[in-house]
């Protein structure tokens, strides 16, 4: 039950002044049932009404819970793409020297950078990789023709043959290199699948050749793809050997590290003791950003700006609620003074236009988190995400619906509370 | 003799700036089962003297007995209470909710009242009866004509078995011949016992009652037509 106190008496008084009589007179009184069925008439009569007044909420829910939800399924997505790969390389490079104009370093990379790297723990594959100064043109025939439209400027790097495993590269056909072919000064060569389509070289089982400049090279496979380095899809890769003798490489420019899941932070500490003991200071590694401070710097980053963004509609639905019920309290100025005379206290009518606005807001909350939950799944399912929602989610989304409501109604009600009978009456309706 | 009201000196002052005397010093008493009617000119105090009967104000000065019990010492829920269980009010522009059946119209009228969740439609659906209007039970009250909206009103001011029913202009928007079905509606409600107080500034109303209660100016001057 719902009680008005005397408004305005104090307790106190009343206990004082025992003269009145001893007829008992019957307190008004509006059970939570009566109240419930008033409030839900109100609601129902005019559906399309209530669900415009409600739409600015549901719109703010919906957007609350879908970006809450979407913040964590792209978090999840990034995160899990970072760990297939970035967090697993290591690459080491010379430091850049600021020196006067000297440009050609003594590099501190050796030349068994991989035999010293895959000796530590944790290392999947180690390959080291240089870019070749060649100024010839490649040509698939023989003849230097200057006629000829076949002739191609392509990168030529230096790779050692543990490199096509850290790179995660994998072969259409034919096969890698090995160290054999760099030992023996071997002129053999692997195409990067573009290169390999420019030279219009698509199979190596009849050993075709191709030339740069005049020096022929062996084709002894194709690239079908790589998960690093993009660049060698466009080049040609030769043995490290070939690339010396013929020319002049004079150190190594790169190596890349794949490591196991969880050893980048270490290998990245021993790599270049590893590489050069003497002047490990002359190597900067390169580390993956730790995934699991990555991840919370993408949640956090998203969530805040979109809670901001749903804060925002939510204030808007709240405002579009109470502008409705306030021009209803209006609108209802009659009915307010017909239930006052029919027995309604101040309370109970603040009750009234209270509990609607909550129940509309209630009602905001449930289809507004059905319809982030739907967004949620719809946008998943075009990018193909998995969609993750907190569990708490779809159903903090009514209670966040209800207090809106609440605040919403505050004002209003007590408007309507505040409305007296007689002039309320007076209006004519 | 016992009266539903008995006004002891009751006074209304609005306070101003200017102050308005709507109701002066008035002692007035109305027997169980009478029928009376307040008559006076546009803005004499008739609303005002019946807003005081009705609980809907309260007397600037002096007291008002409501069926023996002084309404001056009870609380806001008391005085609820006693509108909810002991008036009835019947309007000139009727106040019914157009998005309501007219069963749930006269349902309303005990929404407030403490212990009357049983059997409230059957109650309600009796009233509808009693007035005649047992046949437009479900219908909504836009599809009444005047006449009938204001007999819903009268059903639903009857329905929780007041000891006065107060009605300000009843027909005051009806024509004549739908006033005049009102009007037998009162005098049936007064043969079955309803102490009744009808405002009008028409004297054929007026003259249905026992006893007509003349106001001008906030003055009441109380004429006996014993019959
Ligand atoms: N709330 C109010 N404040 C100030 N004056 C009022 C108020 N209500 C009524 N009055 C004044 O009291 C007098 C009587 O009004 P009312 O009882 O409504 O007259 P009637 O119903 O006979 O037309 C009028 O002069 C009116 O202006
Ligand atoms: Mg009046």
């Amino acid at each position: 039950m719902l009680e008005d106190d005397d408004f305005q008496r104090s307790e106190d008084v009343v206990e004082i002044e025992i003269a009145q009589p001893a007829t008992p007179v019957a307190t008004s009184a509006l059970t939570f049932r009566d109240l419930f069925s008033e409030m839900s008439i109100a609601l129902t009569s005019r559906p399309g009404r209530t669900l415009l007044t409600a739409m600015g909420t549901i719109l703010g829910v919906a957007a609350l819970v879908a970006t809450l939800g979407l913040a964590k399924t792209a978090g999840n997505q990034i995160v899990s793409r970072f760990d297939e790969l970035e967090a697993t390389q290591v690459k080491v490079e010379p430091q850049q020297q600021r020196g006067f104009g000297e440009q050609q370093q003594t590099s501190v990379i050796p030349w068994d950078s991989e035999d010293r790297l895959t000796r530590l723990n944790g290392v999947r594959s180690a390959g080291i990789f240089s870019s070749v100064n060649v100024s010839d043109s490649v040509r698939s025939v023989p003849v230097d023709d200057p006629l000829d439209e076949s002739e191609f400027q392509i990168p030529v790097q230096a790779v050692s043959p543990g490199f096509f495993d850290a790179a995660r590269s994998s072969l259409a056909t034919g096969r890698f290199f090995d160290e054999g072919h760099s030992e023996r000064n071997d002129s053999v060569v692997v195409l990067g699948p573009e290169a390999a389509e420019r030279l219009q070289i698509t199979r190596v089982d009849n050993t075709p050749a191709i030339f740069i400049g005049d020096k022929p090279f062996t084709v002894i496979g194709i690239l079908a793809d790589t998960a690093r380095e993009p660049s060698i899809l466009n080049a040609l890769l030769i043995p490290n050997g070939v690339a010396r003798q013929t020319y002049e490489l004079q150190a190594p420019a790169e190596v890349l590290i794949d490591v196991e899941v969880g050893a980048a932070e270490l290998i990245g500490t021993q790599a270049a003791t590893a590489l050069s003991p003497g002047e490990p200071d002359k190597l900067r590694v390169a580390v993956p950003t730790s995934p699991k401070r990555l991840k919370e710097d993408v949640a956090s980053d998203v969530n805040a700006l979109f809670l901001v963004l749903g804060g925002i509609s939510l204030l808007v639905g709240a405002i579009g609620i109470a502008n409705v019920t306030l021009v209803s309290v209006l609108e209802r100025t009659g009915e307010i003074g017909l239930r006052r005379a029919l027995g309604a206290t101040r309370r109970h009518v603040a009750a009234q236009f209270l509990g609607e606005s909550v129940a509309l807001g209630i009602l905001a909350g449930i289809l507004g988190a059905s319809l982030g939950v739907i967004t949620i799944v719809v946008v998943s399912a075009t990018r193909q995400w998995s969609p993750v929602l907190e569990t708490w989610l779809p159903f903090a989304a009514p209670a966040v619906g209800a207090l809106t409501g609440l605040l919403a109604g505050t004002y209003p009600a007590w408007k309507a509370a505040s409305i007296e009978p007689i002039a309320a009456l007076r209006s004519s309706s | 003799m016992s009266f539903v009201v008995e006004l002891d000196q009751v006074q209304r002052v609005f306070e101003g700036p200017p102050a308005v005397e709507a109701l002066q010093a008035t002692d007035l008493y109305i027997k169980k089962n009478e029928y009376i009617a307040i008559v006076g000119p546009s803005g004499s105090g008739k609303s005002t003297l019946l807003h005081l009967l009705g609980l809907l104000d309260s007397p600037s000065s002096g007291t008002y007995y409501l069926n023996g019990i002084d309404t001056s010492a009870l609380s806001e829920r008391e005085r609820a209470g006693m509108r909810a269980t002991a008036i009835g009010f019947v309007f000139q522009s009727f106040h019914l909710l157009s998005h309501r059946t007219n069963v749930e119209n006269v349902m309303l009228a005990e929404v407030y009242k403490p212990g009357s969740s049983k059997n409230r439609k059957q109650r309600a659906v009796d009233a509808l009866e009693q007035v005649g209007l047992g046949h437009r039970l479900n219908a909504y009250p836009t599809t009444l004509s005047g006449g009938e909206r204001q007999r819903v009103a009268v059903a639903r001011a009857l329905v929780g078995k007041p000891s006065l029913l107060l009605a300000d202009e009843p027909t005051g928007n009806l024509d004549t011949r739908t006033g005049e079905q009102i009007l037998s509606l009162f005098d049936d409600l007064h043969e079955a016992g309803l102490t009744l107080a009808v405002i009008t500034h028409d004297d054929e109303v007026s003259q249905r009652a026992q006893r007509q209660i003349h106001i001008r100016d906030g003055v009441v001057t109380s004429l006996e037509t014993s019959g």
